[in-house]
């Protein structure tokens, strides 16, 4: 991304004139790389630098927003090809296919699903964000229609694609405001394209017939001053989607190609004719570098999977998700309720915790602080172990709540019990080891 | 205006790996490439996928997966070879859990005897992976060893603390040995550094860097994968230059996710598809990460994944062999 203090020199007037306030055009420019003052201090820039300025300051893939509010979701704006060397930022955007040639009644039919279909993960929830809206029918008002019924019924991201302009042009009469990614915008039609996304401050989707048509395309509409690009590179099968995913995230950050610095799109339905095919398909691209993944499938057995794969792809590499140290009181327990512990690992909390709750037994969970490891993982390190946990116990001041002293130990662990019970004086229980049998347990656990 | 594709060529080879003997043997390994990116180098051999079989009858299993192999999981022979005739293996990973000390305990004598009777009754190359339990573990494969000496067998795991009985039964037996370490790159470099001191040649070493399911701690599997691929090929380091076993459908079959129908969790949709795409998914994601022999266990979710493998390395693209 940076550009050096020198290049920058090299743009500027080098009259010395102090008018921005520094001695010099070379402290100045200085300062500017520093990212310490604007460029706008200098009255005498012109706008050829200001232009290759602004390209030379721009991430190597820029980042595009699409709609507004709540399911407005931003792509790109990545920097790496590799997601141990630093977190993948913007996590691709899951969008519902929905054509006009599609029935009344079967759009009906999916708006209402969609308008439901959502899914906790590690306290948070997870849903597409998006609905594609194609044209199949050459039939603007059929289009129109489409667009207006989705428009008004829902509050998704809209991405609106169709070969006819008059169609973009009239429903961005009617929601231009929601930010809709336009598109495709092709080497036949780009100089219309490029006025209307002008006018309305619309992300363009561009479609080249090869990755260098493509690049044609994007310097053309980028020298025409549109930033939010997606790039749709039209393979022509899985083996062709796959390289051009690669080649495209590293012709941008490898050989700072800023012509192809753009997210991208890809149609996992379009590779093949089997619906659950196309979910593993959209699977490969999670972690291959898509922008925005556009589903046929939309049947929850599809979508879920995927949006948990997107979540953990995305995660910090670094850091794991964690929560508070804490005794984690579920359904009202009182003094003789059982008393279970686990790990601050945020999956392990949420999957145990959410049994904990299914099973309608009031119930203190501990959560102790092991930097976020897994059971086993954290006992294999030397945390979570009988004598870090007996402390724990003390500190976490349980005792104060219950009047007894049982504890459930996850089934994984089975090995520390006696040790535990020893080092806190506590009675240990080994539960289940997968957290999917508490519920059962639990109902027929008694504390002594 | 020209475009040149960006390419990452001259990488290093990985190590390629002869499992099984003459009429019945695969190869893995041998490329100079990342994953599929056959642009970049050669891809001598495609990736493979093993059905998981076992030994006894497996507990808990659902019934959309099950219902599979109900006529068959009494008998482990019968087992691998519905897999082979119906499902069209290409390697059989035979899992033998009797062994544990926890469950059945069975003599290693007699747990040996299975995989060599396995072994001479089908068609494809054979995977065994012990109990899990270290100590019983590294008396039981050096007898699996012993019974299939000079097959080619592939068997492990051989973990840091019971790897010089079985790593050194896999060299006398002229075997090839799975080396397990737990989601490290150092560990398995280490681990590999101790087996090839032993005199095991690297050709006959894959490692198991540990694997778990979508949804739970896949992210980890999926960047050891890469990293493990990134320093054998990019960096030329030759201690990780192994071919990389995941074990998917293990991992995958025993989450919540995959034991609930679908009146349990309407939410999540038909339970068949879902697991269906859960196993192929988890499988696909680590293939792209740096897997070379992945085991799984729904025939359905297995022809996926062997379809995508042959689409993303088809015959007459570039760098593919
Ligand atoms: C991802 C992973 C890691 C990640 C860490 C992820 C994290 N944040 O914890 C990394 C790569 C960092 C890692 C590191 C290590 N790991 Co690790 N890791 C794994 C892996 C692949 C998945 C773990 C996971 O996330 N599970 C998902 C969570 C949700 O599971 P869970 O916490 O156990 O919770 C479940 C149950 O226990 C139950 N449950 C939880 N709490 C409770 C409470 C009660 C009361 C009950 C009833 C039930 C219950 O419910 C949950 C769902 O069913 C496993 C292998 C595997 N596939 O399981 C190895 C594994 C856990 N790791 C292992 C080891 C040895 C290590 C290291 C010590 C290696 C090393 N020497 O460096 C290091 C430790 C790091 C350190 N030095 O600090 C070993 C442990 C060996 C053993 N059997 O003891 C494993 C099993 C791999 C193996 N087969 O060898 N690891
Ligand atoms: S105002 Fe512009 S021209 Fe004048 S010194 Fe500053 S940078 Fe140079």
């Amino acid at each position: 991304m940076g550009i050096s203090g020198l290049d920058i020199f090299k743009l500027l007037p080098k009259t010395n004139c102090r008018e921005c306030g520094f001695p010099t055009c070379l402290a100045f420019a200085m300062q500017l790389a520093a990212k310490k003052v604007e460029l706008e201090k200098c009255p005498y820039v012109t706008e050829e630098a200001k232009k290759a300025l602004a390209e030379a300051a721009r991430p190597p893939i820029m980042p595009v927003t699409v709609g507004t509010g709540d399911f407005s979701f931003t792509i790109g704006g990545e920097t790496v090809l590799y997601r141990h060397e630093k977190r993948f930022e913007h996590r691709p955007s899951f969008a519902y296919s929905i054509s006009d040639s599609m029935k009344d009644s079967q759009v009906d039919e999916i708006l209402n699903r969609i308008k439901v279909q959502k899914w906790e993960r590690v306290g948070e929830l997870l849903q597409p964000n998006s609905i594609y809206l194609k044209s199949d029918e050459d039939d603007v008002s059929k289009y129109i229609n489409l667009v207006e019924k989705v428009a008004s019924n829902t509050e998704f991201s809209l991405i609106l694609v169709n070969e006819n302009l008059e169609a973009i042009e009239k429903v961005l009469q009617f929601c231009s405001d929601r930010k809709p990614l336009i598109g495709p915008v092709t080497k036949d039609n780009i100089d219309d394209f490029i006025s209307l996304a002008k006018s309305n401050s619309c992300p363009i989707l561009i479609k080249g017939e090869s990755l260098e048509e493509l690049i044609q395309l994007t310097t053309k509409a980028s020298d025409e001053g549109l930033k939010e690009i997606v790039l749709d590179s039209s393979p022509n099968n899985l083996k062709e989607a796959f390289d051009h995913q690669i080649y495209i995230r590293r012709s941008a950050l490898e050989k700072k190609n800023k012509a192809l610095g753009y997210p991208t799109i890809v149609y996992p339905f379009e590779l093949t004719d089997v619906p659950i095919k196309e979910s593993v398909i959209a699977g490969i691209f999670v972690a291959k570098y898509a922008g925005i993944i556009v589903m046929k499938n939309v049947e929850p057995e599809s979508l879920f999977p995927l949006l948990i794969l997107t979540q953990n792809i995305y995660t910090d590499p670094q850091r794991p998700m964690t929560v508070e140290e804490k005794i984690y009181p579920i359904g009202n327990p009182d003094e003789k309720s059982p008393v279970l512990i686990t790990t601050n690992f945020s999956l392990t909390y949420f999957l145990v915790s959410g049994e904990v709750e299914g099973s309608k037994v009031p119930t203190w969970l501990l959560i102790m602080d092991v930097e976020g490891q897994s059971v086993l993982t954290s006992w294999a390190a030397g945390k979570f172990i009988a004598e870090e946990i007996a402390k724990f116990i003390k500190r976490c001041k349980i005792e104060e709540k219950v009047s007894h002293k049982n504890l459930v130990i996850p089934g994984y662990v089975a090995q520390i019990s006696g040790e535990l019970e020893d080092e806190s004086g506590w009675k240990v229980t080994v539960g289940p080891r997968e957290a999917v049998d508490i519920p059962k347990f639990l109902q027929s656990y008694k504390v002594a | 205006m020209t475009f040149e594709v960006p390419l990452k060529t001259g990488g290093s080879k990985i190590n390629e790996v002869v499992i099984g003997t003459e009429g019945v043997k695969v190869k893995v390994g041998g490329q100079n490439c990342l994953p599929f990116h056959s642009f970049d180098g050669e891809v001598i051999n495609k990736p493979i996928v093993a059905f998981e079989v076992y030994d006894v009858k497996p507990e808990g299993w659902a019934s959309w997966l099950m219902k599979y192999y109900e006529d068959v999981y009494h008998d482990p022979i019968l087992w691998a070879k519905k897999c082979i005739s119906e499902y069209n293996a290409d390697a059989i990973n035979l899992n033998l859990i009797s062994a544990d000390p926890g469950g059945l305990d069975a003599e290693p004598e007699k747990v040996a005897e299975i995989v060599k009777k396995m072994r001479e009754e089908i068609s494809v190359p054979l995977i065994v992976y012990g109990c899990g339990n270290l100590e019983k573990d590294s008396v039981l494969l050096r007898k699996v060893f012993e019974l299939n000496a000079e097959t080619n067998l592939l068997g492990g795991a051989a973990e840091e603390d019971n790897y010089k009985p079985i790593a050194a039964a896999a060299l006398g037996f002229k075997d090839n040995v799975i080396t397990l370490s737990p989601v490290d790159i150092n560990l398995a470099k280490q681990l590999n550094i101790m087996v090839t001191q032993l005199g095991v040649k690297p050709e006959c070493v894959v490692m198991d860097p540990v694997c778990s399911a979508i949804g739970y701690g896949i992210e980890y599997a999926y960047s050891i994968n890469e990293r493990l691929k990134i320093a054998a090929i990019y960096q030329g380091d030759k201690a990780v230059a192994n071919p990389i076993i995941n074990t998917v459908g293990r991992e995958v079959w025993k989450i919540k996710e995959n034991k609930l129908s679908k009146e349990e969790a309407s939410e999540w949709g038909d339970e068949e598809l879902r697991g269906i795409i859960w196993e192929a998914s988890t499988a696909m994601t680590l293939f792209i990460g740096g897997s070379d022999i992945v085991t799984m266990r729904h025939p359905k979710a297995v022809k996926i994944v062997r379809e995508l493998i042959d689409e993303l390395l088809a015959e007459g693209v570039e760098g593919v062999k």
